[in-house]
């Protein structure tokens, strides 16, 4: 190894005058940086966003689909637009622990002391994980057709809700990256975030109807945002949706981005690792 | 002359631990200047701030002329961190690190993917470049790191404890790289804890201990401030540290050290002849002599001598 040698050699041959980079740019490194990411791990990232709903589809409709609809095939068209959300929300998870692990492996630091637009370190993975939402929400909703599900509202009201759906899962990733700002360890951000998750998830209307269950269960299912987006999206797909259960579905995921993006962004510039 | 780092009472604490205690150092451009300290001095705090990472709770930090806090953008661009613990996506590859590196730097992806296979092929990673830094070792990810931050060709290099948890072999590679980037005319400022790093790499060194700088000069400087000579000594059987020291101080005002092996003590002496009375004082009071050497001090030795004389100063 002459490291001299080649180092002098090597450094003459390209331009040394760093410049400090700007938001497209940066933003558009960091998405790079998350494709290769998914690419270089793509089985898992396949098991994960693929298979998953494929089973959970699999499982409610066929082991519950009789006993909560009275049929296979009258579940699905009532389930479907439910699953689509329960697939892509836990996914959002990626989104706090890419954040956590930068922030505890150091590379962190590095990014912190280079001349470029900061935020574009977080949001560049988001970016990303729209593009894992849209495959795995297509290829749930592959399944879907292939079970028997027909969506009423026809292929402009699947488009608006899988939109719709994406733009949610958006929202959801901001709550999760300011977890991941301020986690001590990823695995820390996956067990909080799931914490958080699930029992909106199941409190919700996405498996059964609210108007099956008591009153006071009842009122609490009715005001999960989980559930405000999942009547907004079933809505949609079986074109039926009402203004106000849109402008509901919409005004759940402004909150959120409103209210996390700052927060999350403020927290990441602010932060002091130790 | 303008210095590359000038730094002026630098504070720093966190709730009511204060951890840099008021420091001053001026590193001159192109030297390799090496903050020697054990675990828990300051090191590290110290780094974070003279890089930008860390706002000071009191003084001042020039890097080239250019205010750390009130021009935090202009001194990125002329600086580089690599940090205690390789700072790399585990996700991606050898040669996939170095060129989001460079194309966070503004680079294409063209001229990203070249200066990311040069470097591969400088830091001997060229065969591994494809394979995931995952399956790094602790050497290779090292290299990777340092590769990192010269992507830029930075005038300022900061290397946090560059070589702890290295094998040796390892070691030596990652002294290599830092030699070579001297010779390049990068000013290099690198923390450890071990003395012969600091001794092998270092044109100037600072000891820091609980926050504050002890002492500062250059390997030969801080070695003669000691003592010019080390008089080390082994015994047969064990023997009472104290006793010895009462014996050597009354008779001949010299000081003794203790070393790791209990049966070893050093004496630093100014002349030989200091080194002669001592063993003849020894011999006298029966203490059980096995072995003695007469040498240049160790940094360790300066290191010991110079937290002992500190303690002793807190202890009165």
């Amino acid at each position: 190894m002459n490291i001299t040698k080649n180092l002098s050699e090597s450094l003459f041959t390209w331009d040394s005058s760093p410049k400090s980079t700007g938001a497209l740019k940066a933003t558009r490194t960091f998405i790079w940086r998350t494709v290769q990411n998914t690419k270089n791990n793509l089985f898992g990232y396949v098991f994960e966003a693929v298979l998953s709903p494929v089973i959970m589809l699999l499982i409610f409709s066929y082991l519950f689909g009789g006993a909560i609809a009275g049929s296979t095939n009258e579940y699905i068209q009532f389930l479907l637009p439910g699953i689509l959300i329960l697939t892509v929300v836990p996914l959002t998870v990626y989104s706090g622990t890419t954040i956590c692990l930068d922030i505890t492996k150091g590379v962190f630091n590095r990014f912190r002391t280079m001349p470029f637009w900061q935020p574009a370190a977080i949001f560049g993975p988001l970016i990303t994980d729209g593009l894992r939402y849209t495959i795995a929400l297509l290829s749930a909703l592959a399944i879907g057709f292939l079970l028997g599900f027909r969506p009423e509202g026809g292929l402009l009201g699947t488009v608006l809700a899988i939109l719709f759906i994406i733009f949610f899962a958006f929202s959801v990733s901001w709550i999760i990256s300011s977890i991941g700002v301020i986690a001590k360890r990823p695995e820390s951000v996956s067990g909080s975030s799931m914490m958080l998750i699930y029992p909106l998830m199941f409190a919700s209307n996405i498996l059964v109807d609210s108007a099956t269950m008591p009153k006071w269960i009842q009122v609490i299912v009715e005001l999960n945002p989980i559930s405000i987006v999942t009547s907004a999206v079933r809505g949609l797909m079986s074109g039926t949706a009402t203004t106000a259960e849109i402008l509901g579905g919409i005004a759940i995921c402004l909150f959120f981005i409103f209210v996390f993006a700052p927060i999350t962004i403020y927290l990441y510039l602010s932060k002091n690792n130790r | 002359m303008q210095y590359a780092i000038k730094v002026n009472n630098l504070k720093k604490s966190y709730n009511e631990n204060q951890v840099v205690k008021g420091i001053n150092l001026q590193v001159k451009k192109g030297e390799l200047f090496a903050l020697l300290g054990p675990n828990g001095a300051g090191k590290t705090t110290t780094i974070h701030m003279l890089s930008t990472l860390l706002k000071p709770d009191g003084g001042t930090v020039l890097i080239g002329g250019v205010d750390v806090v009130k021009n935090a953008k202009d001194v990125r661009k002329k600086i580089s961190l690599t940090g205690q613990f390789a700072a790399l996506d585990e996700g991606l590859s050898g040669l996939q690190n170095l060129m989001l590196i460079a194309k966070l730097h503004g680079y294409s992806n063209k001229q990203a993917r070249s200066i990311a296979n040069t470097l591969t092929q400088s830091f001997d990673l060229f065969e591994a470049r494809n394979r995931m830094v995952a399956n790094y070792s602790g050497g290779m990810r090292r290299r990777l790191d340092i590769a990192a931050s010269i992507v830029t060709q930075p005038d300022l290099i900061f290397l946090d404890e560059p070589s702890t948890g290295l094998d040796p072999q390892s070691r030596i590679q990652v002294w290599e790289v830092i030699r070579s980037l001297l010779k390049l005319g990068t000013t290099v400022l690198l923390t450890t804890q071990y003395l012969e790093e600091a001794d092998q790499l270092a044109d100037q060194i600072a000891v820091i201990n609980k926050g504050t700088i002890i002492a500062e000069g250059t390997p030969n400087e801080l070695k003669a401030s000691v003592g010019e000579k080390t008089l080390s000594f082994r015994l047969t059987k064990p023997y009472e540290h104290k006793k010895i020291c009462s014996i050597l101080a009354d008779q001949h005002a010299l000081s003794v050290f203790e070393d790791d092996d209990p049966l070893v003590f050093k004496i630093p002496v100014i002349e030989t002849r200091l080194a002669n009375d001592a063993i003849h004082t020894l011999l006298v009071n029966e203490v059980p002599l096995d072995e003695f050497a007469l040498g240049e001090p160790s940094l360790d030795e300066v290191f010991l001598a110079l937290t002992e004389s500190k303690h002793e100063e807190v202890v009165r």
